[in-house]
């Protein structure tokens, strides 16, 4: 098992989430982060002095998969989240040592993502 | 005790009465008085229409997202302020300067010292209401500036603050001053047609809508606003709040608005049309609420306000052209009507407060809702066209206030289409992608309005960099010894 962490683009992250739930990965977390790294600063100007600002906003993804599944989640990721200007942001792969469903106490590699036959949830529909 | 008292007042009051009557001979006379209480009431209300900027200042900040909140403010000054400047250069020659079929002549950069006597023949208006020529200008310019204001509601949070001064001047300059001409000043609208239009429901709202119109075809959609399905999605506006409390200021501006079209206080028609106004907002916000609910089952905030607006623009034409029963009916019809209207167009068109429905569709139904409800006295007190299709059984005056409209949207539309058109081809109407994305406010105004949501604590209000580390504190007694007994020897 393995955690996929990106720090992307805000706006990158709405294709890629459509990508993931095509392909059968609902399950994954975003956090508002704020961050530096190569990217300029943003210029705040206020009544006529100045702030720079060094840490900008992006979004942290984070999704646990199958090792299997780490390339085509990478590539998937990419893929949106490049832009080829600085400030595209960068990709971790971790290890996992175990994944627990709370509600059921399943444990493995089985409680990581919704697989066929499971009904997957879109956008707020109600059960 | 009561008697004593007023035997005391009669000599009292003749004492009071004889020098004022002295005085009368060469003090002001009765019609000077008059003209100074109906220019007051002007004023008043001009100053009231005035505040009606803060409303439109609130009511597209709270709905639009919190990255474009502090563009609304400068924007809102800067439209203002060039309207200001306009009309008064140009704008109130063309509007009221005489009484051409196409548009006036006189008083460009009113000058009220050269023959101050010639006003009343220099401006038709200024006979019949026998106010100040200034009151008359300052109240037609912030109908004019409300008028502006409407135009950007819809092209929110995308486009450029160049286009804003660009088209601002010309609208102010030439674009409302001929229509208003036409139906307020004396023009052909108005005088052959015999169009009704009391405080512009058409000549303001419409006219607002139509520019706003016109740039939205030229503009497009916020970015997101369609997805890939071509279906519309919500983009939420950052404040509810703020939302409620423009609706609030437009709806108290609203009356000087049409109150204050009387242009006089004598015979206390104005407090008629703040009834009949206040009547239709009411039955708008209500209306609207009832369309909503049978919709969603939800209390829509937004729509609550939206029907607000809605029934004050209806009412502003036949505010002083109906009684009072036909005010809640014209009110509830446009909060039917804004509901549906701003439904039905979020499927092509994007915009943000719901302008294209609230100031257009329900100017619209307004105008028309003359043509049903214009009460035959009030028509002839005001000296415009006739009774309505309720009284008299006759479509005439209808077939006028559509021919009004559609006369009124045609040139308007043409005219906006053009400008906004040759800015897009000059120097871009739309701010680029990236700039969409990060805000409005941080790139056209270099600041966001709401700072501590965008910038991190400790880059806000941080010390900064400190120029020498700080020397490590001594650990607390007793806890190195325990800790980490490996490193404690170190």
């Amino acid at each position: 098992m393995k955690m996929v962490v990106a720090y992307i683009r805000h706006e990158a992250f709405e294709p890629i989430r459509a990508d993931l739930l095509e392909a059968g990965f609902p399950s994954l977390s975003i956090t508002e982060v704020k961050g530096s790294g190569r990217q300029k600063a943003i210029t705040e100007h206020y009544r006529g002095s100045q702030l720079a600002v060094h840490l900008r906003p992006k979004l942290k993804l984070e999704c646990v998969v199958e090792s299997k599944d780490v390339g085509l989640i990478k590539e998937m990721i990419l893929r949106h989240a490049r832009t080829g200007s600085v400030g595209d942001g960068k990709l971790f792969v971790l290890p996992v040592e175990e994944a627990v469903r709370i509600r059921t106490g399943e444990y493995g590699e089985d409680v990581l993502q919704a697989h066929e036959g499971e009904e997957v949830m879109v956008n707020g529909d109600r059960p | 005790m009561r008697r004593i008292a007023l035997a005391a007042c009669v000599p009292l009051g003749a004492a009071l009465l004889m020098p004022a009557a002295a005085v009368a001979a060469d003090g002001p006379t009765l019609d000077e008085t008059v003209s100074s209480l109906n220019t007051l009431w002007v004023i008043v209300a001009g100053v009231l229409v005035m505040f009606m900027q803060a409303g439109f200042a609130f009511l597209e900040i709270g709905f639009s997202r919190a990255k474009n909140a502090g563009l609304g403010v400068v924007k809102i000054l800067t439209n203002f302020s060039i309207a200001a400047l306009a009309y008064w250069a140009v704008g109130f020659a063309l509007a009221f300067g005489g009484a051409g079929t196409i548009a006036g002549t006189n008083g460009f950069f009113l000058d009220v010292s050269s023959a101050p006597a010639d006003a009343a023949a220099q401006f038709p208006l200024l006979d019949i209401a026998g106010i100040s020529p200034a009151a008359l200008l300052f109240f037609q310019f912030v109908f004019c500036a409300v008028s502006l204001a409407i135009v950007w509601g819809a092209t929110l949070e995308r486009i450029k603050f160049s286009a804003y001064v660009i088209y601002a001047v010309v609208f102010a300059a030439v674009i409302y001053p001929v229509i208003s001409h036409w139906i307020f000043g004396g023009g052909w609208l108005q005088v052959n047609i015999g169009m009704q239009d009391f405080a512009g429901s058409t000549v303001v709202h419409l006219i607002g809508a139509t520019g706003g119109f016109a740039a939205l075809l030229l503009l497009g959609p916020r970015r997101g606003k369609y997805g890939p399905d071509g279906k519309p999605r919500a983009i939420p506006g950052h404040s509810m709040p703020l939302v409620g409390l423009g609706v609030l200021i437009l709806w108290l501006g609203w009356f000087g608005f049409n109150p204050g079209s009387t242009l006089g206080a004598l015979g206390n028609r104005f407090a008629e049309v703040v009834l009949v106004t206040n009547l239709a907002a009411a039955a708008g916000v209500l209306a609207a609420l009832c369309v909503m609910y049978m919709r969603t089952k939800t209390y829509d905030v937004g729509m609550a306000g939206n029907g607000a607006i809605a029934g004050l623009v209806a009412i502003t034409a036949p505010s002083g052209y109906v009684e009072f029963w036909a005010a809640p009916i014209i009110g509830a019809v446009a909060g039917v009507i804004v509901v549906y209207g701003v439904v039905l167009i979020e499927k092509w068109l994007d915009d943000p407060v719901g302008a294209l429905s609230a100031h257009g569709l329900a100017g619209i139904w307004g105008t028309l809702a003359c043509g049903l409800f214009t009460a035959p006295r009030l028509a002839e007190l005001n000296g415009v066209g006739d009774g309505g299709l309720w009284y008299t059984g006759s479509f005439t005056q209808l077939g006028d206030q559509a021919l009004g409209i559609g006369v009124a949207f045609v040139c308007v539309f043409t005219v906006s289409y053009a400008v906004f058109a040759l800015i897009k081809a000059t120097i871009g109407l739309r701010v680029t992608a990236d700039e969409e994305d990060a805000g409005l406010d941080i790139a056209e105004t270099g600041m966001y309005g709401y700072p501590e949501q965008f910038i991190p604590p400790s880059e806000l209000v941080g010390p900064g960099l400190p120029a020498t580390r700080a020397a490590p504190q001594p650990a607390p007694a007793g806890v190195t010894a325990t800790a980490v007994p490996g490193e404690a020897t170190a």
